[in-house]
């Protein structure tokens, strides 16, 4: 290696080390909020999101400022004040039962869109996609509530068990014909609001964008592979994620998912894991309870277990880590609908058919354990969860925790009965000898250049 | 006997069987008319029939396990948070109760409904089990022709399943049956609406529902001879209040809880069963009929909470159903743990607090058993309803 080769490794490694992912995650988020604030004085058109099929890469080529609503709502449970936001709307008349991100953000309407972190402005367009049926209901809501013009992206899902479509198969090509016509037709009514034509070239910058965050994001993912685990995926991942939403397809998203991967691979050359002395490594399905998280970690951690992977970092991302997809930057749009009818099967839609999903996870990440969390507001994960686990006990011999609390409503969250199914789990797991007193060796992952 | 009293029976031994179809098991292979060599089972909303018909498969709607199911496996594989009809159809799968089924069709209605394809798949490997995903999108170019393609993907595994081709011609006499059903069962509905005295909302469900059970040919005859002697029915008009009953769309009111209403109300249209009646005109008979399916989802359709179409909102089709039926208030029901319809209920009541029409809400699930509460609920509703048209 040359003087000037060494030179710049040792700089990698000084940037890397001095990379924190919590930190910068947290100050991007802090941006991210300041900069919606400040949308309606800057005259940018706005556009409500969801973390599932969400067209992000059309939108950003017409630059509306892109709003998260699921985020917004989680937001308010990780800055403890959805209990507020939730009281509302069920005073306004909406179900207990129902999906409590939903009720946050009627609350937060109800309340003049002023939330914890800022004022959220008014969408000038929404879309919904069908990943999750509440995303449908919910955007209903806005179109009554607040007169936001809603387009609802179909995404053809995985129809059945053990379904297998590859990139230009039959069932593949009808799909994303389908979804190329919506995509159409949504960049037509882009056109009529923001008063701008839409550029093939802008897409294809951010679809590349994309890619390369994508790319490094997978890594991420599969750096946890390894043993100790550097990041628990049901915290620090929490972070990378919302990241991966807010910031994708933008330089700032590329250059965090870039400095992620070589902080991680910092780490993990120097043997550093999460927790001190990783003794059980854990897979996480389901959704946080983002009022609760860093206790329910805790709760883990000081037994020595840690979140290798969670199927929300798959899900919740939109679903790309699923398999080799990347757009092709010379067809932007015939590529946006062909990884799009992908990511929706692979990635997203599959979680009705888990059990497949998480087979493979729990080889990938060599876990001991399984902690199921269902939630009664959240369908989409939580209604196949006892079936899904039952079959893997069944099929797996995969131990398992199966614990309820609500993704941001505090009124579900019992300390005590958790933390004894916690214990009395990792109880069983020791007696059975699940897993070695300092944890265990697992190949290192191999990633693939961004 | 006079010929009034002979159609009262007439009308009461069909709905005695309409009633025992709907507790009966889903029909046996061996009892199957000749041109059929299976079941398939399909959960609400819409299915296209036709589809499975002219495969010689009998289309049987899996509506759930009522209030006479006593769940043994399904709590341990489904949260308590979840829909009975959910719930209690897993249960159904799991008991061997739908051991039969050459397979089970669920659709992207909503979240909970979907998980019924994995339960499918993990327990029932022998059976076709798939999601159809019919499209929450009808309004953008190019619906009809991905519909088309989802039906003859559909086509393709039932002949398989079936082991027999289906061929346009055979399509095409399927959707012919279906029409004439359909014209039938429009008329059911009409005759609710201009002599609602003649026909009760709990009979009208009992000969609809009969259809999930029986061939649509022989449902066809069942319905007619049922309309022949309602329509003879020497009833007087009661004074009762019109409504439009709402919220029944997957989830099956018990029968009692229809009765209750029926005691009290004339329900003038409602959405029960909605998927069966999906279609709102005849598929044309002409043409590629996978095609003339496929658009008549989209052209010729209902409407629920469970379907979004830019064309229909929620709030406006509840009115449309009130206004052409002359109804005189609305029941606005939600089956418990059921999101979409919990959230429509809600925008349903605000946007009647902007009118002058009167509404009752109600929440049930298909396993109530009690309806005290419910019943005092309806007759203070109806009795407030003819108060304020008397004065």
């Amino acid at each position: 290696m040359t003087g000037k080769a060494v030179g710049a490794a040792a700089n990698i490694a000084d940037t890397a080390a001095a990379f924190d992912g919590r930190i910068e995650g947290q100050r991007l988020m802090r941006d991210w909020y300041k900069a919606l604030e400040e949308a309606p004085a800057r005259g940018q058109h706005v556009a409500n999101v969801f973390v599932m099929g969400n067209a992000v890469e059309i939108l950003r080529a017409f630059d509306f400022q892109l709003v998260f609503p699921e985020i917004n709502s989680l937001q308010t449970g990780v800055r403890k004040t959805s209990e507020e936001y939730l009281r509302l709307s069920e005073d306004y008349g909406m179900s207990p039962d129902v999906c409590s991100y939903v009720k946050a953000d009627v609350g937060l309407i109800l309340k003049e869109h002023e939330h914890p972190a800022g004022r959220i402005p008014r969408a000038h367009i929404a879309i919904a996609s069908n990943m999750c049926s509440t995303f449908i209901k919910w955007a209903e809501i806005w179109e009554r509530l607040l007169k936001t013009p809603t387009f609802v992206l179909d995404l053809p899902g995985q129809r059945a068990g053990n379904w297998r479509v590859r990139p230009g198969d039959a069932q593949h090509a009808a799909d994303a014909r389908w979804v190329e016509a919506q995509f159409q037709d949504l960049i037509h009514r882009c056109e009529a609001i923001t008063g701008k034509r839409f550029d093939l070239d802008r897409l294809a910058e951010v679809e590349d964008r994309v890619n390369k965050m994508v790319a490094h994001w997978n890594n991420v993912m599969a750096l946890n592979r390894v043993c100790p685990a550097p990041y628990n995926a049901m915290l620090d991942g929490l972070t990378y994620i919302g990241i991966m939403n807010v910031y994708r397809g933008t330089p700032e998203g590329v250059a965090f998912m870039r400095n992620l991967e070589a902080q991680l691979k910092t780490k993990v050359a120097r043997g550093e894991g999460r927790v001190a002395e990783e003794r059980y490594r854990l897979l996480f399905s389901g959704t946080p309870c983002y009022v609760s998280m860093r206790r329910l970690v805790e709760l883990f951690e000081t037994w020595g277990g840690v979140f290798a992977y969670s199927d929300y970092l798959t899900f919740a991302a939109g679903g790309m880590d699923a398999g080799d997809l990347a757009y092709d930057t010379s067809r932007p749009l015939e590529s946006l609908a062909e990884v799009t009818a992908l990511a929706a099967q692979r990635g997203l839609s599959n979680q009705f058919f888990a059990h497949e999903r998480l087979a493979q996870q729990i080889r990938d990440y060599a876990v001991d354990g399984i902690v199921f969390h269902g939630i009664k507001s959240c369908r989409f994960v939580s209604s196949g969860m006892a079936d899904t686990r039952d079959y893997l006990n069944k099929r797996l011999k995969m131990p398992s925790l199966y614990i309820e609390s609500d993704l941001i409503d505090p009124r579900y969250w019992s300390d005590a009965q958790i933390k004894n199914r916690v214990d009395a789990f990792f109880e069983t797991l020791r007696q059975s000898g699940g897993a070695p007193p300092a944890g265990k060796s697992v190949p290192p992952a191999t990633g693939r250049a961004a | 006997m006079n010929s009034s009293s002979g159609d009262e029976a007439t009308l009461n031994e069909v709905l005695e069987h309409c009633n025992d179809l709907r507790l009966a098991p889903i029909p046996d292979v061996g009892s199957l008319p000749e041109r059929y060599t299976g079941t398939l089972g399909h959960f609400p909303v819409y299915f296209p029939e036709e589809i499975a018909h002219a495969a010689g498969l009998l289309p049987v709607s899996v509506l759930g396990g009522g209030n006479r199911l006593e769940l043994k496996h399904a709590d341990a594989r489904m949260g308590s948070f979840v829909c009975s009809i959910c719930r209690s159809t897993a249960e159904l799968g799991l008991n061997g109760s739908l051991n039969g089924l050459t397979g089970f069709i669920t659709h992207p209605i909503c979240d909970a409904a979907k998980h019924l394809a994995g339960i499918w798949a993990r327990n029932f490997p022998e059976q076709l089990s798939e999601i159809l995903y019919l499209p929450q999108n009808v309004n953008s170019p190019g619906a009809v022709r991905y519909i088309a393609a989802e039906f003859q993907r559909l086509r393709g595994e039932l002949e398989k399943r079936s082991g027999r081709g289906v061929d346009d011609d055979a399509l095409r006499h399927s959707i012919r049956i279906y029409n004439q059903n359909r014209r039938l069962l429009r008329e059911l509905y009409a005759l609710r609406r201009d002599e609602p005295w003649k026909l009760s909302c709990t009979e009208s469900y009992l000969l609809t529902r009969a259809r999930t059970r029986m061939p649509c040919e022989d449902h066809s005859v069942l319905l007619e001879r049922a309309l022949a002697a309602a329509r003879r029915r020497t009833l007087p008009s009661q004074d009762k209040p019109r409504v439009v009953l709402v919220g029944g769309f997957c989830e099956q009111p018990p029968i009692e809880m229809l009765e209750a209403i029926d005691s009290n109300c004339h329900v003038v249209d409602d959405d029960l069963l909605i998927g069966l009646r999906w279609i709102t005109a005849d598929v044309p008979e002409k043409g590629d009929p996978i095609w003339q399916l496929a658009e008549s989802f989209v052209e010729r359709s209902a409407a629920s909470p469970v379907q979004h179409d830019e064309r229909k909102t929620k709030e406006g089709y509840l009115m449309e159903m009130i206004g052409a039926s002359k109804a005189d208030a609305a029941v606005l029901t939600a089956a418990k743990f059921c999101e979409p319809g919990l959230d429509e209920q809600v925008a349903w009541a605000k946007h009647l607090d902007g009118t002058n029409i009167q509404y009752l809400v109600l929440e049930f699930e298909e396993k109530m058993t009690s309806f005290e509460q419910m019943a005092m609920q309806l007759e203070t509703f109806a009795e407030s309803l003819l108060f304020a048209v008397a004065a």
